[in-house]
């Protein structure tokens, strides 16, 4: 029960991270009365991000200063329906932020397209490998929308993000030096690719000599001076080697703050709260629109009830499938019956990589940024034969680092003990020498991979923590499986003095406690049968058509590639259809 | 120092800590010894530990990260200095986990940590048990035991050879991950002192700025480590 009701807006923002100020911005622009929710504290580069404060890897690295509290808020985590789900109670396997800006604070930066053959996937896997070849209890879809449609919002994206990057394929043309692998776009990156490290070169002249294509990996870590649509300013990176799970220091990190919420919080009819959380969307008693949202109010301790006539979901993707499920919008997805949509398709990231110790080589490991690296497409979905290969799914490959941070990313080579001397001299002796070659890789959707409301664990409010039902399926551990032979390939043909690798495996079983990725994605996904989404192809709810629900949450199954491009295409699209359609008739728009 | 609305500032953090004083003697050696140096290290005062805790844990951390050989040790980057503070402060009292239960402590460990003690307590209640263990199995208390057989003990702590309760399983995972973090985070922790532990592998620590250097590849980078607090090493 609301203690307190607020004037009404005309638009209520749930989470101000990158869609929150996405919408916020192109919504400001319309005049309309804006508040934006964020339970979270404000954060602004400076104080928050200040060196030398932020170049603390205890604190922001290890001990997660700038994510989310499992003690305000988790969920519950089981391998199958037969066991009993377990909170999540530290983090460990994926880090979701919190606070303004959210995960694009602490993200890396890797900033990319999906393959067009991704956003059609199942489609294109029947036309030409025959449905047949989908394993029992798959569950891919196509997303609705197609690359060719989302082109001018990827573009819109990477201009405002700064993307340093070098294009494969502009207008059909393959480009020297870029992915020859991905969709056509309009024009270049709008800044040229980082500098690359060492071992970056290093493997992209391995990779050559195998005939692939090494590109610089696009990222949001501006490689000079730039200046954005909205007018706000990045400067050139300089590799401090504390980007991810670290705010930026330099002003050269997209994020937010750097890249809108300045300009947007000059806007007088947009203003944010923070320690807002919301706890449920309020729906008409007709049950087809929402009113607004009823939040806590962490400062007064009031539940506040505020009226809007657009709801935007812009949390991370768990939250927003979670607040979902606690409001009623849609109907919870049930894995034995296979019908209901929220929660359904909840997938993951598939990782792996290779580590290489040369004893003549100093990488200056300390020396990175978040997306520095060589990569290459050779092995992406549109590259594999499924049938031949037997799975579905693909990875990019990479070389490269991202910084040298002692507790997390020192590591020794196999055989050295965990501890004693043994581990201290191989410390000493290999923490320069390690470079890495990486497959990050699609997951694909399955009947029994979902997200529910959990029946004994509760929030600090009383509501139910969601349930997470996930484990990892054979046809992905054979997708990483391909990866690890091609990778060693590459890697044995280096040279190094010693290797190891660090794939999933036949058995293997999703564990919640070491890194793994924040790439959640799924459980409130789009498409355009209601019957097996969740929000239409414009991101608007089948059932509540005043609600919108931006994130990696819409994602049918992951892409092999990192989620924030493809959210932040998505947002500009939804916006786009707000905008243009929308708002002059309100009403479900497929 | 300028307080900032809403945080807390390194000096009201002072005031307001029960780490006050073993804080206030690591900010401010120039007080009573020269800069740079602080009271040995047998002088020190722990914050969380009791007197027989703590002389187990100075034990166990001089066998995860011994003297000999090269680079500095645990006790000579003052590593036990930092576990103590952690387990007074956030970390020890798990403020940012969910703890609420029920809880099942002897789930798959696949689904993470699920025991119903904070770290700080698992500290309390698992080196007794150990140190019991010790006894009946090696005859003497951790810290008596000579060097081989002090890492014999711990392989069987670190294997699960040691009968400790569901809860406190998690015991030498968090010892040994406290002991490298004390070793490798910033010394304000009150470990990797001087920067040793930076020194000896080579990480510059808060210099944070390398431009210039991305493209110098497989060269050795001249700079000293530094700390966030300007000290150098």
């Amino acid at each position: 029960m609301a203690t307190r009701t607020d004037p009404k807006k005309d638009v209520v923002i749930l989470g101000l991270g990158w869609t929150g100020s996405i919408l916020g911005m192109e919504l400001a622009q319309e005049g309309l009365e804006i508040l934006a929710l964020e339970r979270g504290e404000d954060r602004n580069t400076v104080p928050d991000f200040q060196y030398p404060g932020v170049i603390d890897e205890l604190k922001y690295g290890i001990r997660y200063g700038f994510m989310q509290k499992p003690t305000k808020m988790t969920l519950t985590v089981r391998h199958n329906t037969e066991q009993t789900a377990l909170p999540y109670r530290h983090l460990g396997s994926f880090l979701p932020g919190d606070g303004v800006g959210g995960a694009g604070i602490h993200w890396n930066g890797h900033t990319w397209r999906t393959q067009d053959v991704e956003l059609r996937l199942k489609s294109y896997v029947e036309e030409t490998f025959g449905a047949d070849i989908i394993p029992e209890g798959m569950q891919i879809q196509d997303w609705g929308v197609t690359q060719e449609e989302l082109e001018p919002y990827y573009d819109r994206l990477e201009y405002m993000m700064g993307i340093s990057g070098k294009a494969g394929n502009i207008n059909g043309e393959i480009q020297e030096g870029g992915n020859p692998f991905e969709a056509p776009r309009a024009r270049d990156y709008p800044n040229p690719p980082l500098d690359n490290t060492y071992d970056a070169e290093l493997f992209a002249d391995a990779a050559r000599k195998f005939g692939y294509h090494p590109f610089p990996r696009p990222a949001a870590n501006a490689s000079r001076a730039y200046t954005n649509e909205y007018g706000m300013q990045l400067g050139p990176c300089n590799y401090c080697g504390f980007c991810e799970r670290f705010g930026c220091l330099n002003y050269s990190k997209a994020s937010p703050q750097t890249c809108i919420l300045d300009a947007l919080k000059q806007k007088p009819n947009f203003s944010y709260k923070t320690h807002a959380e919301v706890l449920k969307i309020e729906k008409a008693a007709d049950g087809k629109t929402a009113t607004g949202v009823t939040y806590f109010d962490e400062k007064t301790g009031d539940e506040v009830f505020q009226p809007a006539d657009l709801v935007l979901v812009c949390t991370y993707s768990l939250n927003n499938v979670h607040l979902l499920l606690l409001s009623g919008i849609g109907q919870p997805y049930d894995p034995a019956t296979g019908e209901g949509v929220v929660g359904r398709n909840y997938s993951y990231q598939m990782t792996g990589g290779t580590a290489l110790f040369f004893k003549d080589k100093n990488f200056n490991p300390f020396i990175g940024t978040g997306s520095v690296g060589m990569s290459i497409d050779d092995f992406s979905i549109s590259q594999i034969d499924f049938a031949e290969e037997g799975f579905i799914g693909g990875s990019y490959i990479t070389g490269g680092h991202t910084g040298g941070r002692p507790i997390q990313q020192l590591s020794t080579p196999p055989g050295t003990p965990s501890w004693g001397q043994g581990w201290k001299e191989a410390a000493g002796q290999w923490y320069a020498c390690k470079m890495s070659i990486g497959s990050h890789g699609s997951n694909m959707s399955y009947r029994d991979c979902y997200l529910d409301l959990d029946p004994t664990y509760t929030d600090r409010h009383g509501r139910p923590l969601m349930r997470m039902t996930f484990n990892w399926k054979d046809n992905d551990i054979k997708m990483t499986q391909f990866m690890k032979g091609k990778i060693e390939e590459v890697a044995k043909s280096m040279n190094p003095d010693k290797m190891a690798s660090g794939f999933k495996h036949d058995g293997s079983q999703y564990d919640v406690r070491p890194y793994q990725s924040t790439h959640n994605v799924g459980g409130a996904i789009m498409g355009t049968d209601p019957k097996t989404s969740v929000i239409n192809r414009y991101l608007q709810s089948w059932d509540c058509h005043n609600v919108f629900v931006m994130g990696a949450s819409a994602y049918p199954q992951n892409t092999q590639y990192n989620p924030t491009g493809p959210l932040g295409a998505l947002a500009y699209w939804a916006a786009d259809a707000i905008r243009k359609d929308y708002l002059k008739n309100p009403r479900p728009l497929m | 120092m300028t307080d900032i609305p809403g945080r807390v500032s390194r000096r009201g953090f002072l005031m307001g800590s029960a780490a006050s004083a073993a804080y206030a003697t690591l900010m401010n050696p120039s007080l009573s010894y020269a800069q740079g140096e602080l009271p040995p290290l047998e002088e020190y005062e722990p914050v969380y530990f009791t007197a027989d805790e703590w002389r187990f844990v100075m034990a166990a951390c001089d066998r995860l990260i011994p003297a000999e050989g090269d680079g500095p040790g645990a006790l000579e980057t003052r590593v036990p200095v930092f576990i103590d503070l952690q387990m007074a402060g956030s970390f020890g009292d798990a403020s940012d986990w969910y703890m609420a239960g029920p809880h099942q402590p002897d789930a798959d460990p696949l689904l993470g940590f699920q025991s119903p003690l904070t770290p700080a307590q698992i500290y309390r209640q698992a080196i007794p048990a150990f140190q019991e263990w010790c006894q009946t199995t090696h005859g003497d208390a951790f810290e008596n035991l000579d060097s081989a057989t002090k890492d014999k003990a711990l392989t069987s702590l670190q294997k699960g050879d040691v009968a400790l309760a569901p809860e406190l399983r998690d015991f030498f995972s968090f010892l040994l991950q406290n002991t490298k973090e004390g070793y490798f985070a910033d010394p304000k922790y009150g470990g990797n002192y001087q920067l040793k532990a930076w020194a000896y592998i080579g990480f510059p620590g808060a210099r944070a700025a390398y431009t210039e250097w991305v493209t110098r590849h497989n060269q050795t980078y001249p700079l000293p480590a530094l700390s966030i607090s300007g000290e150098r090493a």
